[in-house]
């Protein structure tokens, strides 16, 4: 007898994107709809949380019937809802998690609940297998950064992360003081690609044997030299300062990875989150980890980002392992990865 | 029609369940607990309690607001996803009618009001006009003095009805003196069988364009806007 298809719904709403994506058997994309509200939130130079709930609510059951359609299936062929239940912006979550929760006792269907970087790390399942463990995931967002060590599947131990802020945090911030457009990562991925790191500026490699990271040091250093500058009256090539921030943060983000892969004898290393789009780290990740043994996964540009397919691929782990959300499923904002 | 009402937009959380015109089933809570938590159960045990699964329903009714922001959204988002995934219409009704309805046979104005902070209200007016209660001022968030400035020349009695009423009774009893009337314990509580009754009278709407009424912009794009104007 043919066992049926697991075919999973998920539901992602934790910041400024509303998504609904269809996943078959955990690692099948069958369809991936994301309502996107950059443009809104532009305005304001950053994600204003009352905005995006109100975005939320007022696309939600579009984009989930989207994804429904597009992936051809009915409410009777959903094994399972996976929804986020954090971290992220409370209101936010609330959207998604109520949305998530209707459907499933409209319809019978069981409820799994996602940690959102679980989501990030099992992206890289809809493009390549993640079976080789213990396996190393470099988490990089604008909330996180973190090296998570999972020796099965399911299962997250933190062993590195940020003292102060997220790398991603980091370069929003660098990106406000070159008065650059929001969102500021990706502006300064490319103007770095078009200067030369010859700007000295620190690195935090923090004590010997630690795999945690420090990026407001480095933040510091780029106010300061901007800053000096102009005292000086001497003309800065902000290229050059994209260029050797960027270095100065790929630089301790590959090596601290490198040495925790080593460390802990992984097999495959897989990079996640919206940080994991920029091309200097795809690139010197690559670089590091060629001819090591190590499999490195880095998940294609559309599949950093937030979206909903990470979420069901992720919901797909916990629902085969049995864990189920109930009706009292609530946004979790401080939801942490290890606990869950 | 079976229709199921929904209201969390303020600290009164309630269901309810109408079966051709007959309200089967109600359930009301007025505490400070998490209504994200408690709709669904609240929801699950009611439908239970008349016999009752999601797909008997014809229609899902929802306050639609003013209230608390997240609230409200709590609220909709669940109505708008059941009433879409069951292909059901959906109807929305103001928070302030519903709670409005606890003075429909009151011999004057009724005046439904939810605290909007710094001095303001959420508010608006009804009343008995040819035997009919209806909307005599619309809906509207302003200062309560200007408000009790508004309908203060009318000579009639003015009934004031809501849960937040504590917070500004002293103003309006000063302004408007012994014309000031006022709820009840159990006038204070928006009824979700009033919120029924009247939503399965109404036109159904399409959930995926359904929207709360905040009657108030996000704080953020309120400064825009007038940035914009400067
Ligand atoms: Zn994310």
């Amino acid at each position: 007898m043919q066992e049926k298809d697991e075919i999973i719904l998920g539901i992602e709403t934790s910041c400024d994107e509303t998504a609904a994506a269809i996943v078959k058997n955990g690692t099948e994309l069958l369809s991936n709809v994301v309502a996107s509200q950059i443009e809104s939130h532009k305005r304001f130079g950053g994600v204003v949380p009352e905005i995006a709930s109100r975005h939320h609510v007022e696309q939600i059951t579009i984009v989930i019937e989207e994804a429904m359609k597009e992936a051809d299936v009915e409410f009777d062929d959903l094994s399972a809802i996976a929804v986020t239940e954090g971290p992220g912006l409370v209101g936010a979550l609330l959207i998604g998690v109520n949305s998530a929760k209707a459907l499933a006792l409209a319809h019978s269907i069981p409820l799994v609940s996602v940690h959102h970087i679980a989501g990030h790390i099992y992206a890289n399942r809809l493009q390549e297998p993640m079976e080789e463990f213990p396996l190393l995931a470099l988490v990089v967002s604008g909330g996180h950064t973190e090296l998570i060590l999972m020796k099965e599947h399911g299962s997250y131990e933190i062993i590195g992360e940020t003292r102060d802020d997220a790398a991603g945090e980091a370069y929003d911030k660098v990106a406000r003081t070159l008065k650059l457009p929001y969102p500021g990562g990706p502006h300064i991925d490319k103007m770095a690609a078009e200067g030369s790191p010859e700007i000295d500026l620190p690195r935090a490699w923090l004590e010997a044997d630690s795999f945690d990271f420090s990026f407001s040091g480095l933040k510091s250093a780029v106010i300061n030299t901007l800053h000096n500058a102009k005292q000086r009256g001497i003309e800065i090539n902000p290229n050059d300062l994209a260029a050797s921030f960027q270095e100065s943060v790929i630089e301790v983000l590959v090596e601290k990875t490198y040495r925790a892969a080593r460390e802990y004898g992984v097999k495959q290393v897989v990079v996640a989150g919206g940080v994991a789009a920029n091309k200097g780290l795809r690139g010197r990740l690559t670089d590091r980890f060629a001819n090591t043994g190590i499999q490195l996964s880095i998940p294609p540009l559309w599949l950093c980002t937030d979206n909903a397919a990470m979420i069901a691929a992720a919901g797909s782990i916990e629902y085969q392992k049995g864990k189920r959300a109930d009706m009292k499923l609530n946004g979790n904002p401080g939801l942490e990865l290890e606990a869950f | 029609m079976k229709a199921l009402a929904i209201d969390t937009s303020n600290l009164v959380m309630g269901v309810s369940v109408i079966s051709d015109n007959k309200i089967v089933g109600e359930l009301t809570t007025n505490m400070k607990k998490n209504h994200s938590v408690r709709l669904m159960p609240a929801i699950a045990n009611l439908l239970g309690e008349v016999d009752m699964q999601p797909g008997d329903l014809d229609r899902i009714i929802v306050a639609r607001g003013p209230g608390s922001f997240t609230g409200v959204r709590i609220g909709v988002s669940v109505a708008k996803t059941m009433a879409w995934s069951l292909n059901i219409p959906i109807t929305g009704v103001s928070s302030l009618e519903v709670l409005a309805q606890n003075g429909k046979y009151f011999d004057g104005a009724v005046c439904p009001l939810f605290d909007g902070r710094r001095g303001q209200i959420y508010t608006s007016l009804y009343g008995n006009i040819d035997n009919r209660f209806q909307l005599l001022q619309d809906e509207r968030i302003m200062q309560l003095v200007d408000w009790i400035d508004t309908i203060k020349d009318k000579s009639r009695k003015v009934l004031f009805l809501g849960n937040d009423l504590p917070l500004h009774r002293e103003k309006i009893e000063e302004l408007l003196g012994d014309r000031a009337v006022f709820g009840q314990a159990a006038d204070h509580n928006p009824r979700a069988s009033e919120l029924a009754a009247l939503g399965v009278a109404r036109d159904g709407e399409n959930p995926h364009t359904f929207t709360p009424s905040y009657l108030r912009l996000a704080e953020a794009e309120a400064k825009w806007l007038a940035n914009q104007k400067k």
